[in-house]
């Protein structure tokens, strides 16, 4: 496969879209949608907010508040439209850039920082969203997700899980083991790849030489290629793909062809490796703008609401930042909880002794 | 508290005692899974698992696809989703396309999740040599497993504690790497059918009373010092044997207070001895006996080199001998 210059500049082949990155509607023979003009509105305030709140992380990063943080900039679409298409029984097992999702499921955001800020590893109860914990070594939630949804098979449940993961994600072991596992199980799993062309450096061509979605077929389930950029076109293939799942039909891989607008994370320098005009390229492929057209052009929404949009984002961005700020180092003797569920006596020790060493420095 | 209603001794070897506990927990609780390769119709390579899916059923004794990893994964998911899987990885040697999914994921989880997830999954894995077995078959990795917080690593040695051990194991919220000893898999002994465990799960126990020196040993070791301290008692010495059980959490002050009394302690395992867990035994014990010590802590086990082809496995594993030399050097002190 020879790399496209820029890299995205066309549409690739098979791609479902149904919102142009112009904003005009297209039909698709197998996906449609409706939607409500209310909901399109949602959909557009959902993309809006979590860019504001990726946006307030980088800055707040920049600012030696969070030690690192990773950018969904560009991945809008790919997110609210997936994860609006879950209902709440259904489970999602994101990486580090879920932000979007965890937004769909209800996850506090402040949340999200906490391990970008190193005051904790993962903040929130996944039971209570069912949002897992993000997962940063690359592609071992994709086998979480499909022994849950194995436990889901077993409990003759209504439900499917949804698994997140990237391009590079796409070559490690443990992803094609679980794309094995979830065939041979028949498994209620969509496996969702946001294809955003990255992997820190390394272009897609140094994973797959064939397109991603294809991958699908030589493990024995549907794989679909759908526009990353376009939310209408992500929730319309997400839901069917998850009702499939929770209907018995098994999973379905949906390769998201998206673009990573920002860097690998606030410690990466992408003028490295790729070239500004590519970048340029995406830009007019914009997944929140097109919608915007959308409900410009077709009335749906007028400069007033979109105000009121932008103002929810200032007002979201000061309350994140604030709360951010106000999190709490966590006391040294927390580096001991929750390692163990029941007694552990080596760990009792080493608490003891450790709080016996400090105690050792009071009113020094 | 002794409870005698329902049970019953029977004699059995190790591998059919583990196989009973794994029958009686999945009978107790229908979370309770079994996965692993060729654990149904075959009942797995040792016949552990023998008879358990044709009495539960595929859905709760599940063959997997051949990946170590995917089924340490997919157990992780299943324990998320609110069941007890029972992994039984095939060999020792094969635990490494697992490791990540084991130190990364099942180790980190629950701290990750700061105490809103419990992960009980068991990790069944038969090590140690002396089988005649090629490449990979006869490893003992447990130090790997020692050395990463958030996991219990345990070894039974006999019969009875294999079985109560493995329902503690299924029982117990945190993940646990059970190292079953393949070579004394057919070796029997009494077992108490429907017995409660006569110990915690993480307690050690005095297998021999001695007075002259300890020998520290867990899983296949714990016979071969057994059969050592009975020829040291011709010499007229008196060794005492702790059986480990547990390796983390340990047992310390059954250690300590033994080795206290003896003065002098030999750690055997077939392990290398380099970095191996004979040398957290040698810190601990010196740290906290150094005045009761006649003799400094010594190490039997395995040399810094890679498991040998098995026509040579008998002078890479302690026996006997190699046991009683440690404790006439321990006496030269």
């Amino acid at each position: 496969m020879k790399a496209e210059a820029p890299r995205g500049a066309d549409a690739p082949p098979e791609l479902v879209q149904l919102l142009t990155p112009e904003g005009e509607r297209v039909e698709h023979p197998d996906y449609d949608i409706e939607l409500s003009a209310d909901e399109v509105r949602s959909l557009y305030r959902d993309l809006v907010l979590v860019r504001r709140i990726d946006l307030e992380a980088v800055a707040l990063q920049r600012q030696g508040e969070l030690g690192i943080w990773a950018s969904l900039l560009g991945q809008e679409a790919a997110q609210i439209g997936s994860g609006r298409a879950l209902t709440d029984a259904d489970m999602a097992f994101p990486t580090y850039r879920e932000h979007g999702v965890a937004w769909c499921r209800n996850v506090d955001p402040v949340k999200l920082l906490g391990l970008f800020r190193g005051v904790n590893h993962g903040g929130w109860d996944p039971a209570e969203h069912n949002f897992h914990l993000y997962t940063i070594v690359i592609g071992s939630q994709t086998l979480h997700a499909v022994g849950y949804a194995m436990g889901i098979q077993r409990d003759g449940a209504e439900a499917a899980t949804i698994v997140y993961f990237g391009d590079g994600a796409t070559s490690q072991g443990d992803v094609n083991e679980s794309f094995i596992w979830a065939s041979v199980f028949n498994a209620p799993v969509v496996f969702f790849c946001q294809n955003n062309q990255w992997a820190i450096s390394e272009p897609l061509e140094k994973q797959s030489r064939i397109p991603l979605y294809r991958r699908a077929s030589g493990f024995g389930f549907p794989g679909i290629r759908v526009d990353g950029n376009d939310v209408f076109a992500c929730l319309a293939v997400t839901r069917e793909a998850l009702r499939n799942a929770r209907e018995g039909q098994g999973p379905t891989l949906i390769e998201a062809y998206t673009y990573r607008m920002g860097a690998h994370t606030t410690s990466d320098d992408p003028t490295r490796y790729r070239v500004a005009s590519e970048l340029e390229a995406w830009k007019l492929k914009d997944p929140i703008e097109r919608v915007k057209a959308y409900l410009f052009k077709n009335e749906l929404a007028d400069q007033a609401f979109f105000e009121s949009i932008e103002l929810e984002a200032d007002e979201l961005g000061k309350d994140l930042r604030r709360r951010c700020l106000e999190m709490p180092d966590p006391g040294p003797m927390a580096i001991f909880d929750h390692v163990y569920a029941e007694p552990h006596a080596l760990l009792r020790e080493e608490r003891e002794q450790y709080a016996a060493y400090l105690a050792g420095f009071e009113g020094a | 508290m002794t409870v005698t209603t329902g049970t019953r001794t029977v004699t059995l070897p190790l591998a059919r005692a583990i196989n009973e506990g794994l029958r009686r927990a999945m009978e107790d609780d229908p979370k309770v899974l079994v996965m692993g390769e060729d654990v149904g119709k075959l009942g797995g390579v040792f016949r552990v698992t023998d008879g358990l899916q044709k009495d539960f059923g595929e859905d709760r004794v599940i063959d997997t696809p051949l990946a170590e990893s995917g089924i340490v994964g997919t157990a992780i998911g299943l324990a998320l989703r609110g069941y007890r899987p029972v992994c039984e990885i095939q060999f020792d040697g094969f635990v490494f396309p697992a490791a990540d999914q084991i130190i990364t994921q099942l180790a980190k989880m629950p701290l990750r999740s700061l105490g809103a997830l419990k992960l009980p999954v068991v990790v069944r894995i038969p090590f140690g040599g002396g089988i005649g077995a090629v490449e990979h078959h006869s490893e003992s990795p447990e130090a790997y497993f020692t050395h990463t917080g958030g996991l219990r690593v345990v070894a039974c040695a006999n019969p009875a504690d294999a079985y109560t051990m493995i329902q503690q194991a299924i029982r117990c919220d945190d993940p646990v790497i059970f190292f079953e000893p393949k070579r004394r898999y057919w070796e029997k002994g009494p077992v108490e059918l429907g017995g409660t465990p006569d110990l915690p799960f993480d307690r050690g126990r005095t297998v021999r009373h001695g007075r002259d020196v300890t020998l520290l040993a867990y899983g296949p070791m714990v016979r071969t010092c057994l059969e050592a301290a009975l020829a040291a008692e011709e010499d007229g010495r008196s060794l005492e044997v702790i059986d480990l059980r547990t390796l983390s959490p340990l047992d310390t002050e059954l250690i300590f207070e033994s080795v206290r009394r003896t003065g002098r302690c030999v750690v055997v395992h077939e392990a290398p001895v380099y970095s191996g867990f004979g040398a957290e035994l040698a810190a601990r014990i010196t740290e906290n006996c150094f005045y009761h010590l006649e003799a400094p802590v010594l190490r039997v086990g395995g040399f810094s080199t890679p498991y040998p082809p098995s026509r040579l496995e008998e002078h890479y594993l302690p026996d006997l001998d190699r046991v009683l030399d440690a404790v006439d050097r321990a006496f030269a002190f």
